[in-house]
């Protein structure tokens, strides 16, 4: 049996003397599509950046395809394989849409800090990019400035720039938040595509969003995990109809 | 560098090689030349500091440092060379000079770029202040108050050239002025350039896509050390001496303004920026002894209304002119420019006049000639014309801002567009 | 023995006087984000206003009466400037704050020429508070000291008891709430910098005349204040009065200890030739630029400083 893609083993996290992460035991399994939903204020984006250490620990173990990754860097973490998004849209604002996604393909191609290669003479770099950029559906916008995009242009370009990189496990914070039925629903299949073959872990509210993507959910309420498993184990499961879902949903 | 010479840019570097051969023929006369070699040097330094902020990010106030030590370095070589223990082409003495601002920048870049943003800036001045204050402790190396001079006809360069005089000199800084131009242009197009940008605009993201910021903004530094220290060398071999004050925090400053007022969004900018800044450094100098302080103005107004410097005002204005909004944009400027004059006259007759008082010998008579005008600086009623001027124009700029706003005809809008 | 006392003394006095420097800065930093790189050139202009005040009236209205007048000018500066560059990010304050530096220097040396001026320590601060075997501790320098305490004793209780200090206190975490809860907050901003400066202006008023009163202080002072801060760490008070205190104790006694490495080597029976520009530099030929050393120091090992938050 393969190790998890990621696993977090008694993950506690508190700021001062609140603690908002109580005891997170989680795994997911190579190429799974994992979604985490709870009620906001739950802990869910504070997880997100406990596993891409975006904040520290305050005890607990996080492994990554096996190997303990606590206390890595950002960029190690980036360098091992994960890969996230953020919420609100963390772009490179000054650069051109086709920048922005080539920066992120640079380091996976192996050119590092390089000082000595012409960038815009690396073929692959820019073949990978513009293939993103196409997925994404922003080839009208390949030149733009991306702080001129709209917000669900930010929002593709956002999705683009985490996956660019082929790394194996995603992370995706909220990607459809403030997008439309349309802008959605071309997400959704955007997501499906992209993670395949790949390890998807996902934060969201958008329920259909959800029980449409994931193989497996979790759900998180005031920094626990009160419940894991097959989005109709979730739906049937009384303590999160009590605490999130509500007894009205009775179908996505 | 296969096509780096697509053909518009293979233009525009023809252009201004053209422009670098032929310069000095547009005047026999010395102090030309001299000033073509200013512009030259000043155009790599600024060029190497516009790395670190325009592109990086990262603004240094002490960059003066890299280009000191580069300056320092070179001098020692060149009299290492009249000494007999070298013997090195003149034509490559710049090179030591670059490896000497690359070495600073390996060792002192370590600690200045442990910390980003506004830290950094304090930490950069903290590091050239101990440097510009280590020159006295050690005047073995930085020559103490007189220096350290040489001569640079000590041993022939290349093709025999003994640079002796001031065109072969300038010849010389044209050509290093022209590789350093390119060679920090291609630097821009790499990996690392552009992470840098990366890590300007987003150093968190940047770290999110797998590079560590502290690393780019390191090795920038030390990019830019080696071409401060270049331009340090050409200072060395183009004046034969150097002070301490090619370290010092107004060389630091100096640069900065260089850039700025040119541009720093725009690669060219610096390079602009130096040529009008020595340009003007020397012919306001000539006029009155105040310069400073209307260098002063000149930048903290940029700073509040045209913080693209003169690079981003081409830049709007070839905007304003694509969208066909240039004719009321002129029409603005037309408006505004009797009240502006009255200010400018008003600051600078009351600047004139606040000098002369300083600085005058007798008491009751402080005489200054001003716009044609011969004034008496210490008679308390020659004062009142200048502040009215003052204050009338800017009530005046006011006004029209106000009524431009409300009829919504603004078309001018702020010339940077970073958030 | 004397000479350990007068230098513990001498450098709790230079010590405070730059905690007077470095707390504006950091309050202002803490609340605005903004470095003030001019906040040096609020010092020296305490200073001239306070000689030009003396020079006309006296010593005692002008303690009062300068740093007022420079904190109006840092009210007027913050409003009509700062407040404009800032839409332009940090880099632009940054830059208007140095322009602003740059053009204080300049119009200080207009009015009152480049030379130092002659403001003197009044008579009545004149002479020594008391002899202590053969070393006399001038009055000025303590009263230096009661000022700078007071003043900061001041500070901590207007922020910790009043209103207004409460809502300031508010306001260098949450200013947006703060400003949603009706408070005029950009009013807000323009005091603490209106503060800060005044503050920095009654260093000056205090320091001019104890140092020397020239264009050349703004340049001397302010590197080492900013210094001050990124040892103590950037935003902590605390950090700031500690290292304050730190590096001018020590600089104090490395100015009078003539010791170099030469004399160490001797005390251990070693001679040598070797590296004279090294063996024979002495502490104090080392004093002016300790402060930076330091500084490196903390930024090899501890980089966000003595009691600053880690960069997040």
């Amino acid at each position: 049996m393969s190790a998890p893609a990621l696993r977090l083993a008694k993950v506690r996290k508190s700021f001062g003397r609140t603690e908002i992460i109580r005891g997170v035991d989680l795994a997911v399994a190579e190429r799974e599509r994992h979604a985490i939903i709870g009620p906001n204020g739950a802990g869910k984006s504070t997880l997100f950046n406990l596993i891409s250490a975006r904040f520290p620990l305050s005890s607990g173990r996080i492994e990554l395809k096996g190997e303990d990754v606590t206390g890595l860097r950002p960029f190690e973490i980036r360098r091992r394989g994960l890969s996230r998004s953020f919420q609100i849209s963390n772009i490179f604002h000054n650069l051109s849409v086709f920048d922005n996604v080539r920066c992120a393909v640079l380091w996976p191609l192996g050119y590092r800090y390089s000082f000595w290669q012409r960038l815009s003479g690396l073929a692959d770099a820019s073949e990978r990019a513009d293939a993103i950029i196409d997925a994404i559906g922003l080839t009208r916008r390949r030149g733009m400035t991306a702080s001129l995009l709209t917000y669900a242009e930010q929002r593709a370009l956002e999705i683009g720039i985490t996956i660019a990189g082929g790394a194996e496990v995603i992370l995706l914070d909220e990607p459809t938040a403030g997008m439309s039925h349309t802008e959605t629903a071309e997400a959704v299949a955007l997501i499906r595509r992209v993670s395949e073959g790949r390890t998807l872990v996902m934060v969201e509210h958008d329920m259909s969003v959800v029980f449409g993507l994931a193989d497996r959910i979790s759900v998180l309420v005031y920094g626990q995990i009160i419940a894991t498993g097959t989005p109709a184990e979730i739906r049937q499961n009384p303590a999160v109809r009590e605490a999130y879902l509500g007894t009205g949903f009775a179908d996505a | 560098m296969r096509a780096l010479f697509a053909r518009s840019r293979l233009i525009v570097i023809a252009g201004y090689l053209a422009v670098i051969v032929l310069a000095p023929l547009v005047s026999p006369k010395g102090y030309w030349l001299s000033l073509l070699c200013q512009i030259g040097i000043a155009t790599v330094f600024a060029l190497s500091f516009n790395m670190l902020l325009g592109q990086t990010g990262l603004l240094s106030f002490g960059h003066a440092v890299y280009f000191g030590l580069g300056a320092f370095a070179t001098i020692h070589l060149l009299r290492a060379m009249q000494a007999g223990s070298w013997r090195i082409p003149v034509t490559l003495l710049p090179l030591a000079g670059g490896l000497a601002g690359l070495l600073f920048g390996v060792a002192l870049g370590y600690v200045t770029t442990r910390r980003a943003g506004t830290t950094f800036a304090m930490i950069s001045l903290g590091i050239g202040e101990m440097v510009a204050a280590s020159s006295l402790m050690f005047p073995a190396f930085f020559g103490g108050e007189a220096g350290v001079s040489s001569n640079r006809m000590t041993a022939p360069g290349w093709f025999g050239i003994t640079y002796g005089s001031q065109l072969q000199m300038y010849y010389l800084i044209a050509a290093w002025a022209f590789l350093c131009i390119l060679g920090m242009y291609a630097l821009a197009d790499t990996p690392l350039g552009r992470m840098a940008n990366a890590v300007r605009d987003n150093p968190e993201r940047a770290e999110f896509v797998g590079f560590d910021p502290q690393w780019v903004r390191y090795l920038m530094v030390v990019l830019a050390g080696f071409f401060a220290g270049v331009a340090g060398g050409l200072n060395a071999l183009n004046y034969e001496i150097v002070t301490a004050e090619t370290l010092s925090a107004s060389t630091s400053g100096i640069v900065i303004m260089m850039a700025f007022v040119g541009g720093i969004g725009h690669f060219a900018g610096p390079i602009i920026g130096a040529a009008l800044i020595t340009v003007l450094q020397i012919a306001v100098a000539a006029v009155t002894e105040a310069w400073p302080f209307y260098f002063g103005i000149l930048f903290t107004v940029l700073v509040l209304y045209a913080p693209g410097g003169i690079a981003g005002i081409f830049a709007e204005h070839k905007r304003l002119f694509d969208t066909g909004q240039l004719g009321p944009a002129l029409r603005q400027y037309l408006l505004k420019l009797l009240p502006f004059s009255l200010c400018a006259a008003g600051v600078i007759t009351l600047v004139e006049m606040a000098y002369a008082l300083a600085n005058t010998t007798e008491r009751g008579s402080a005489p200054l000639h001003v716009f044609g005008v011969t004034l008496n600086a210490a008679r308390p009623v020659g004062w009142a014309p200048p502040v009215i001027a003052l204050v009338v124009g800017v009530l005046l700029l006011r006004l029209i801002s106000r009524r431009l706003s409300a009829k919504s005809e603004r078309v001018l809008t702020p010339l940077m567009e970073r958030a | 023995m004397q000479f350990v006392l007068s230098s513990v003394l001498n450098g709790v006095a230079y010590g405070l006087l730059l905690f007077m420097l470095s707390s504006g800065l950091t309050l202002i930093f803490s609340m605005m984000s903004i470095l003030n790189f001019a906040h040096a050139a609020f010092y020296m202009l305490g200073a001239y206003l306070a000689y030009q005040i003396s020079s006309a009236i006296g010593f005692w209205p002008g303690l009062l009466i300068a740093p007022l007048l420079v904190g109006a000018l840092g009210a007027l500066v913050e409003r009509y400037g700062l407040r404009k560059a800032h839409r332009f990010g940090p880099v632009a304050e940054l830059l208007f704050t140095f322009g602003l530096s740059f053009l204080a220097v300049e119009a200080v040396q207009l009015i009152w020429g480049k030379a130092a001026v002659d403001y003197r320590v009044p008579p009545s601060l004149q002479g020594a508070l008391f002899t202590f075997q053969g070393i006399s501790y001038p009055v000025y320098k303590a009263f230096m000291m009661a000022v700078s305490v007071g003043m900061l004793l001041a500070l901590y209780a207007g922020l910790a008891f009043t209103r207004l200090g409460l809502i300031i206190q508010a306001a260098l975490s949450r200013p947006d709430m703060v400003q949603a809860l009706g408070h005029d907050v950009p009013r807000i901003f323009t005091l603490v910098f209106g503060g800060g400066t005044a503050l920095a202006g009654l260093a000056g008023v205090i320091g001019g005349n104890a140092l020397v009163t020239e264009p050349g202080m703004a340049e001397s002072m302010g590197p080492i204040v900013f210094v001050v801060v990124v040892v103590g760490g950037l935003g902590s008070l605390g950090g700031a009065f500690v290292a304050s205190l730190l590096i001018g104790v020590l600089q104090t006694f490395m100015v009078g200890l003539d010791w170099s490495l030469i004399d160490l080597l001797r005390a251990l029976h070693v001679e040598t030739q070797a590296a004279p520009s090294l063996t024979r530099l002495s502490l104090t030929q080392l004093a002016p630029i300790m402060p930076y050393i330091l500084m490196v120091v903390i930024l090899i090992f501890r980089p966000r400083g003595l009691m600053g938050a880690r960069e997040t």
